[in-house]
């Protein structure tokens, strides 16, 4: 499908989501909270069938957190990035993706030790990278560490 | 004719032993004197012996690996493994704390102790031999397999999962290799009908065992350096010590001298298979005699017995090397499958079969 | 059972060992807690970020130019190809393209950086199975490549070659010489290669049926590279995206169904074959002209998202680039193959020996800082 059809496709699934086609790919904002019933549609939907995550991350946007999915159908050969905006900066909270594509357990975990993202109902959340006992979430903005210097 | 006797190994050891009869003149004596001589030229010997195979197995490992091998200290690099000895000398023995640390200690010295005492009823060259004990065959078998237990003392008193694992390995390797390492020695100790090793070499007077064209013998060549290779340890079955897998196997906590006690009784360990493989089917020292040649006979005669018998067990060396260098590892279930649904029914069943033909007088 | 009066079992009657950060076949400081049931794996944790450096945090504060080069130190067996990923995203973001010249030499490079990657990695293959030889054979001609690599950019190892626009030299006036006398002699070298280990007995039995990855796993798992195509996912970004004028080259993507150690081994194998075979296409046919497309001093990208992906020796490397128009990008980020390839790793590793666990490792072939960044 191109970004047309697949916009009309996406709008079927869920009427409240908005695009943005500015970029290489089309932006699809999903809102957080039906972020896992939107996954699993177009996971499972014969006309998506998006089975292959290849990118998970999170943008930290300073008053808010942008979680960036890039999912791309091996079948069908089209891509689009989903996008959930997560407004609360204290307690950031998702439903986790790792039950819908495995590799999303790696990236959530990361993406929890950098950013401080609570992925609802992961099986092992930890931190991945930095020590276990570390304070603070080095990706975001706000992020300020003793032994940082000012360039 | 004169000057080749007196040369001879066998005439030395006589001569020393006619000396020291003139010397002290009480039996008891000489006895304790000649087992000195013996023990300390032993041990000079197994050193020398390590230096030599220490740099052949780096030469050889080069060779194959187009790279030049040790080549600074010393004219060709031959004294790098002196260097390297040296070295290993001056290094800090560590210890680790929860180790247990009397078997610790111990565990090195008997790998060593167990591997010389192999050497015991080895024909070096004719009629030169430390002990010609009648059960030759059967002492070699039993003294070697004790390695095992120096193995498994050093892995469980390491304190260390990975030298566990390596040493419970060797347990289950070395015990089931044993099988097929003595069954292989049996064909030839049912042909020739004793356990001696002198008579052993003697029955081959008019023909290597390995050429005299008994099937049989063959299969049991075979086996038997398979077999060997995988009781001392050596790649491709050298899973107690797998570095790719266990960093160290059973010595991952050794260093220093304990260490290199592990790799002398290695070398010593590979020239004893190598030694017994040559002696029970190469001949031990007998030169290379073909049939009605007499011109190339007499010739081979002029060389002398410990050059043959050192020179076949070097080719053993050699072969058992090359395996190392070129073969990759074994899983360890496969290689207990190897011996356990492979090696020891072929040498079962031809065992049987050279029991025939000892039976039914088919050999020759 | 007990060791020294200490247990050493978990509740569940398992061992477990610690496999990592300082390992001989873990190649860099991965650390994986295995329970062992016996030799038998029963389960794996890896444990990572022993060499993590925060390349991503860096780049925030680095310039459109500098911040490509942190990228050799993530997957240092594909400096180049990680530098090239970083130079497209930029050169996507300010809409220009390489020149003509620059874009051939970069195929050739990358190449070249394949090829090494994966001599280096059919070496230490070897070496993790227990064979010491391979991995001398394989250094000798990453060696000669490697000369290459020092003569036209100066580095061995992390080359810094690639600009936003271009190269940052021109090529070394024996490049091409040397090239095709190493290309012959690698060529000649493969058949060795093949000796050496790929018919072995022991090599078959220790890789075959191995460390089996399904289709669908691979693709869930997000593997890319030889290791998803092992399995028979067409996951060559050179065929399905391509970039710097892959599109002019004839090459096959190397696809295999059984998904276990032996097709991995098989695919780069093949691999390295094409890749000798693209570098002969475009050797004696480099165009002339500049090596550099005229780019400004300081490079600003408009206000947007910036996603481009290449292939590099190990899988997908996608590069993420936001940017609020500044001169510095707001954030990057980097999908390195070996992080989603590892994560598949327990999956393959379930219920295997020891041994197999590390064919497994070298199959996949993992580079650590690429994981950890």
């Amino acid at each position: 499908m191109n970004k047309e059809e697949l916009k009309i496709a996406i709008t079927e699934i869920l009427p409240e989501i908005t695009f943005d086609e500015t970029g290489e790919f089309l932006n699809v904002f999903v809102p957080a909270t039906s972020l896992l019933p939107f996954m699993n549609s177009i996971r499972s939907n014969n006309n998506f069938e998006m089975d292959y995550l290849f990118c998970l991350t999170c943008i930290d946007w300073k008053d808010h957190f942008m979680m960036v999915y890039h999912l791309h159908s091996k079948k069908h050969r089209h891509e689009f990035v989903v996008k959930a905006k997560l407004e609360n900066r204290e307690n950031p909270e998702i439903e986790s993706l790792s039950g819908i594509w495995k590799t999303a357990d790696f990236h959530e975990r990361e993406v929890f030790d950098l950013f401080g993202i609570n992925f609802l109902h992961h099986p092992d959340l930890r931190r991945i990278f930095m020590d276990d006992n570390w304070k603070g979430f080095p990706l975001r903005k706000d992020y300020m560490d003793e032994n940082m210097i000012e360039i | 004719m004169k000057t080749i006797f007196l040369i001879s190994l066998s005439s030395l050891a006589r001569h020393i032993h006619i000396w020291l009869e003139e010397l002290i003149g009480n039996p008891n004596g000489v006895y304790i004197t000649e087992m000195t001589i013996v023990g300390i030229s032993l041990i000079v010997f197994l050193v020398v012996l390590c230096f030599f195979l220490g740099y052949a197995e780096r030469k050889v490992a080069a060779f194959m690996q187009i790279r030049l091998g040790p080549n600074r200290v010393g004219p060709k690099g031959s004294l790098q493994i002196i260097a390297d000895t040296v070295k290993l000398l001056f290094k800090e023995g560590l210890t680790p704390t929860a180790a247990d640390k009397f078997l610790f200690h111990l565990a090195p010295l008997i790998m060593v102790i167990t591997a010389m005492l192999a050497l015991a009823p080895i024909a070096f060259a004719k009629d030169f031999q430390i002990f010609d004990i009648s059960i030759g065959v059967l002492y070699v078998a039993s003294v070697s397999s004790m390695a095992v237990i120096g193995i498994l003392m050093a892995g469980w008193s390491s304190y260390n999962k990975y030298s566990l694992l390596g040493a419970m390995r060797s347990g289950a390797q070395i015990v089931s290799y044993e099988l097929s390492v003595g069954l292989s020695l049996i064909s030839i100790v049912i042909l020739t009908g004793s356990l001696r090793m002198s008579d052993i070499v003697m029955s081959q007077s008019d023909g290597w065992w390995l050429f005299k064209g008994h099937i049989p013998i063959l299969i049991s060549f075979v086996i038997f350096i398979i077999a060997s290779t995988a009781e001392i340890n050596r790649a491709p079955f050298d899973l107690t010590e797998a570095e790719s897998e266990l960093t160290g196997g059973f010595h991952t906590e050794y260093s220093g001298m304990k260490f290199a006690m592990f790799l002398l009784s290695e070398y010593i360990n590979l020239f004893i298979v190598s030694a017994i493989a040559a002696t029970l089917f190469l001949g031990g020292w007998m030169p290379l005699h073909f049939g009605h040649w007499e011109g190339f006979n007499h010739v081979m005669d002029y060389i002398p017995s410990s050059i043959w018998f050192l020179g076949k067990t070097f080719i053993i060396i050699f072969i058992i090397m090359w395996f190392r260098w070129t073969f990759p590892r074994l899983r360890v279930d496969q290689l207990l499958n190897l011996e356990w649904k492979y090696l020891l029914p072929i040498s079962m069943v031809n065992i049987l079969v050279v029991t025939l033909m000892a039976i039914m007088g088919w050999h020759f | 059972m007990s060791l020294m009066g200490q247990d050493v079992l978990t509740e569940d009657g398992l061992f477990m060992v610690n496999i990592g950060p300082q390992h001989p076949s873990t190649h860099g400081v991965l650390h994986l807690k295995v329970w062992l049931d016996g030799e038998t794996i029963v389960k794996i944790q890896p444990h990572l970020g022993y060499i993590h450096r925060s390349i991503e945090k860096m780049s925030e504060n680095l310039s459109y130019r500098n911040f490509i080069f942190a990228t050799s130190r993530m997957d240092y067996l594909s400096a180049h190809i990680n530098n090239e990923a970083c130079a497209l995203t930029v050169e996507k973001g300010l809409g220009i393209q390489a020149t003509p010249r620059a874009k051939v030499i970069r195929i050739i490079m990358a190449e070249l950086t394949r090829l090494a990657s994966h001599q280096l990695w059919w070496g230490c293959t070897g070496l993790d199975l227990g064979a010491v030889t391979p991995f001398f054979y394989a250094f000798r001609d990453r060696e000669a490549i490697n000369g290459i690599m020092e003569e036209t950019c100066g580095a061995r190892l992390t080359m810094n070659y690639m600009v936003p626009g271009g190269v940052m030299y021109d090529l070394h006036p024996n490049f091409q010489k040397h090239t095709k006398d190493v290309m012959a002699s690698i060529k000649k070298n493969l058949a060795d290669y093949d000796n050496l280990l790929t018919g072995n007995v022991i090599f078959e039995m220790r890789t075959k049926g191995v460390g089996v990855l399904s289709k669908e796993d691979a693709i869930s798992f997000g593997c890319t590279g030889p290791t998803a195509r092992a399995s028979g996912v067409s996951c060559d970004i050179r065929k399905l995206f391509p970039y710097s004028g892959y599109e002019n080259v004839q090459f096959d993507e190397i696809l295999a169904t059984g998904g276990d150690c032996y097709d991995r081994y098989m695919c780069r194998m093949a691999e390295m074959r094409q890749s000798v075979n693209i570098i002969e296409q475009l050797i004696d046919t480099i165009p002339e002209g500049d090596f550099q497309e005229k780019t400004k001093a300081v490079i600003k990208l408009p206000k947007g998202e910036f996603y481009q992906r290449v292939e590099t020796a190990r899988g997908e490397l996608g590069v993420y680039i936001v940017s609020d128009g500044a001169a510095s990008p707001y954030r990057v980020k980097y999908r390195s193959p070996g992080f989603s390839n590892l994560s598949a790793l327990s999956q393959m590793a379930q219920g295997v020996k020891i041994g197999d666990l590390v064919a497994i490792m070298a199959t996949i072939d993992l580079v650590i800082p690429d994981i950890d960044r």
